[in-house]
């Protein structure tokens, strides 16, 4: 008697973590041919994308990227840093490697698009759907990565597929909060005068809201790249290869070095998106301010 | 038809809150909107208003903030909804408008200008003032000729492709007027739309609504908290305090006779000079003697209102001049006709002649001013002291 004061009572614990397991592996093992077919276009995505990466020659994307740097923030050195920062990574004999990380971070930015976008505009529009989806949302922000992975393992095996899964569930969330939070805080008095002069809720929603809501839209964008980039070490573990890997390799077997390499080219990566991206949305606000 | 109402509204009351049939005890029981709201929680904002807007006319809703002006003139296009009471839009209930007979209304009837101009900046001027016609799917060229029409209209040529954010507030708002104009709407709903903008702007936008209203002959619903603004532009002015009407008329009515002490507050922080005029403080002559008339008579009429001077009229009395007493003593004494001694060198005005262009008058003329209609005749006298004291 005196034990259940102390301790919580053992015939109160139940295990679900073994019955959800058993759940997961039956369902993947019905569900097996979707499960594939999904895989398959995962990876074939991926694959364009890495493509597509690969046949622009080395020097020509960082002309690109030196332009862009230039174009958007209107100087010319922040252009030639950034395609110092690029000759760098191929230096270091990484080239190759930033292209597979970036077509897993594109794709799943891609999709984090595709599917954020559209949510964020339905939590703003239906106060049930925000009611519904807001917990899901701060439940998938703050579940520990980790946990995640593993069903997405053992739905999807290893690999880019389940590495851009668990890519996407993390980075997906800033998408939805900035498009539903852009929208919500349209100036009151604008979304009246479209009203007055007789829009349909579409007409609002297309010509003004969403236009209006550009640069903060825009802000869930860079977020969600920059989430995105967070998870490639994370991804690594199962099984996507890429600069990830090579830390998640040299980590295992304590080269400080060679860990330090790739670490900083995800750090270069990470800040020409990053600023790229912010230029753009700069851009958007001055057009509004 | 020009006295028909375009917009009447009855009994409209609007309550924000739960616990609404407590309030509307409360507010029966003749409870103030303060006790109301701290005994139920519920906002009164509109208790019981009612008034009618006639077509062709500007109707100005004047109170301080938080009176229930800028929720009563949502009520007219339903962007708000009464809790209860009736509007009739061309004898047409509101309340029984379906979606699209709403949107009709919003895209052909009532437009709208707002206090912070309620643009959208990521749109060029041409493409905001052309909004109301593109959501009703009218074809590009023939919205953008309309919308370049209703942009010189606001004088605002030469800018139709700057963005919004290039513009001043003066500019904005006309953007906002030229895009409320370009649906050819029959009623402007203006809420506060001169607040924003600086006095000398501001003053040349009145100029601008007034010649604009003149010109297409629009019924304007506008609000406003300054007085002057609305004794200004306004043909009727409809005073609110605490989500009530406290009293509707006419500029020069409610200056004369305000309803009760916070009408007459409100007002005398007005510039009453641009707001009465003569008819208000003319009084008839108290001496007025004909051409012909014999110099003894002249005399004897002028020491008997013991008065130094006299308006002298021709038969059909039409104003000459005046004469003084000194002249008419003279004319007497050395036989001079009385027609030769007059001073025709006298001001006159018109019955509607603002006290503000009387003043000026006042300070140059030895007389009392003389009032005359549009054919001289002398329709009464305004004086020195009457104007002044009209001013207190």
């Amino acid at each position: 008697m005196k034990d259940y004061l102390l301790h919580f009572p053992k015939e109160w614990q139940f295990d679900v973590g073994d019955t959800i397991d058993l759940w997961i592996k039956s369902f993947s093992r019905e569900q097996r041919e979707i499960l594939t077919a999904i895989r398959n276009f995962v990876i074939t995505s991926i694959k364009g994308i890495n493509w597509l990466l690969a046949i622009i020659p080395w020097w020509l994307l960082i002309i690109i990227v030196m332009i862009l740097g230039w174009r958007i923030s209107g100087k010319k050195r922040v252009g030639l840093l950034y395609g110092a920062m690029l000759i760098f990574v191929g230096s270091c004999g990484l080239w190759d490697h930033m292209l597979e990380t970036l077509s897993i971070v594109i794709a799943s930015v891609i999709l984090s698009v595709i599917l954020g976008f559209p949510l964020g505009v339905l939590i703003a529009m239906n106060k049930r759907a925000e009611s519904i989806i807001r917990p899901i949302l701060d439940l998938m922000q703050t579940m520990p990565t980790f946990v995640y992975l593993v069903p997405a393992v053992m739905l999807f095996s290893t690999g880019k597929t389940p590495a851009l899964m668990a890519t996407t569930i993390y980075a997906v969330v800033p998408m939805i909060r900035m498009t539903s939070h852009g929208i919500i805080h349209v100036n009151g008095e604008v979304v009246e005068a479209a009203k007055a002069f007789g829009s349909t809720n579409l007409q609002t929603l297309v010509k003004v809201q969403i236009p209006q809501a550009m640069p903060t839209i825009m802000t869930g964008v860079n977020q969600t790249i920059m989430m995105a980039m967070s998870m490639v070490v994370t991804c690594a573990l199962i099984g996507a290869n890429g600069l990830g890997m090579e830390i998640l390799l040299a980590t295992n077997r304590t080269e400080m070095g060679k860990a330090l390499m790739p670490g900083i080219c995800i750090v270069i990566v990470a800040i020409i998106l990053d600023r790229l991206t912010q230029g753009l949305v700069k851009r958007k606000e001055a057009e509004q301010q | 038809m020009k006295d028909e109402a375009i917009i009447k509204v009855e009994n409209a009351t609007k309550l924000y809150g739960i616990n609404r049939s407590e309030a509307i005890k409360l507010m029966k029981e003749g409870a103030d909107k303060d006790t109301v709201y701290k005994k139920t929680g519920v906002t009164v904002a509109l208790w019981d208003v009612s008034f009618e807007i006639k077509k062709g006319e500007v109707f100005v809703i004047i109170g301080l903030s938080g009176s229930g002006k800028s929720t009563i003139i949502r009520c007219l296009n339903k962007l708000n909804k009464l809790t209860s009471g009736k509007i009739y839009f061309q004898n047409n209930d509101l309340d029984q408008f379906s979606k699209k007979e709403l949107l009709d209304l919003r895209r052909n009837k009532i437009s709208m200008v707002f206090q912070n101009f309620g643009l959208m900046n990521h749109r060029t001027v041409i493409e905001n003032v052309a909004y109301g016609l593109e959501v009703k799917k009218v074809p590009k060229e023939e919205r953008e000729k309309k919308a370049l029409e209703m942009i010189s209209l606001v004088g605002l040529e030469g800018w139709e492709h700057q963005p919004i954010s290039s513009l001043s507030g003066g500019m904005k708002q006309r953007v906002g007027l030229a895009r409320a104009l370009a649906n050819d709407p029959e009623v402007l709903l203006m809420d506060e739309p001169f607040s924003a903008l600086d006095p000398l702007v501001k003053r040349d936008m009145q100029f601008e609504l007034l010649s604009i209203q003149r010109k297409l002959q629009k019924t304007v619903v506008f609000i406003t908290h300054d007085i002057n603004e609305a004794f200004k532009l306004g043909d009727t002015v409809a005073i609110m305090r605490d989500g009530r009407i406290i009293q509707i008329d006419t500029p020069q009515n409610m200056s004369l006779n305000p309803a009760d002490e916070y009408v007459s507050k409100f007002i005398d922080s007005a510039d009453k000079s641009k707001v009465l005029s003569a008819k208000h403080v003319m009084i008839t002559p108290r001496c007025m003697v004909r051409e012909k008339d014999a110099p003894v008579h002249i005399i004897e009429e002028l020491s008997r209102n013991d008065v130094s001077t006299a308006y002298v009229v021709d038969d059909s009395m039409k104003l000459l001049g005046v004469i003084s007493i000194d002249n008419a003593i003279r004319a007497r004494k050395e036989n001079i006709p009385i027609s030769d001694l007059i001073d025709r060198e006298i001001y006159t005005i018109l019955r509607d002649t603002l006290i503000v262009d009387i003043l000026q008058l006042t300070a140059k003329s030895k007389y009392p001013i003389a009032v005359v209609d549009e054919d001289q005749r002398l329709k009464g006298i305004v004086s020195k002291s009457a104007v002044l004291s009209s001013l207190r």
